[in-house]
């Protein structure tokens, strides 16, 4: 886990809450937004975080996405208790979903979300087992290397 | 093309944001799963899209898209209206279906936005 010193904020989901999904989002993007971070940046930040919530939603009994600026990169952790991914790999392929109606109603459910984080990330480091929850932490670089 | 134009080109109801229709908007996405449009959509464009739920603003949000045209007429709640409007993002109604919207668009000169929103400079956005 990145550095306590770094953390911007600890934000809570809880499953199913279908209403108010990407609103985490919302409030990272505004809190990137005031700190100066360049707005390439926080695009890629705004869809990771977007789609760890409505994984988080969409698949798990509750979860929290943590935030971190550190100056040359900012860390999104995302940690979920409930089901997990029994085949990650093929939960990567684009277009792969076990979305049901509920999820779909929502505009998600595309089978794109995870391939949407690895995208949007610089590293992106995924652990998961069945049962086990969902852990994601993807680096995003603030600066070119 | 202005906010203005595309509302009269498609005889739009202007739901949020009567005071930004001199935005001038020239790619579009259209598209009712809002991952699509995370993984593709341009930033400064316009979302045509059908789903009428809050995460169609939060998606614009996201991706720093222009302004949002739902079409086929779908009703819209109060907390996408009040989401819009705290996100300040313009948000125009048609009763039109999306064939329709594109076709329309399309024959204006508007083209696609197909590149990735994280590969998009910040210097590109309109």
């Amino acid at each position: 886990m990145p550095n306590d010193e770094y953390l911007e904020g600890i934000f809570y989901i809880q499953g199913r809450d279908f209403v108010d999904a990407g609103a985490v989002s919302s409030e990272i993007k505004k809190n990137l937004k005031e700190k100066g971070i360049p707005e390439s940046i926080i695009r890629k930040v705004a869809v990771i975080t977007f789609e760890a919530e409505v994984n988080i939603i969409s698949y798990a009994d509750q979860g929290t996405i943590q935030l971190f600026v550190e100056p040359d990169a900012i860390i999104i952790a995302a940690d979920d208790i409930g089901q997990g991914i029994p085949d990650i790999d093929l939960a990567l392929q684009e277009g792969y979903s076990t979305a049901d109606d509920s999820i779909r109603e929502m505009g998600f459910g595309a089978g794109m979300g995870l391939a949407n984080i690895k995208k949007s990330s610089d590293i992106f480091e995924i652990n998961s087992e069945p049962g086990g929850g969902v852990h994601l932490k993807c680096t995003i670089n603030i600066k070119e290397k | 093309m202005r906010l203005a134009e595309i509302r009269d080109l498609l005889d739009a109801t202007v739901i949020v944001g009567e005071d930004k229709l001199d935005i001038d908007v020239r790619t579009a996405f259209g598209a009712d799963l809002m991952s699509d449009v995370l993984a593709f959509a341009r930033s400064g464009g316009l979302l045509i899209t059908g789903l009428s739920t809050p995460q169609a603003v939060r998606t614009a949000y996201a991706l720093d898209i222009a302004a949002i045209l739902v079409c086929r007429g779908k009703f819209l709640s109060d907390k996408f209206i009040e989401i819009a409007r705290e996100l300040n993002i313009p948000v125009l109604w048609t009763p039109y279906i999306m064939f329709e919207v594109c076709g329309r668009l399309y024959q204006e000169g508007m083209t696609a936005c197909t590149r990735l929103a994280s590969d998009v400079e910040d210097k590109h956005i309109a």
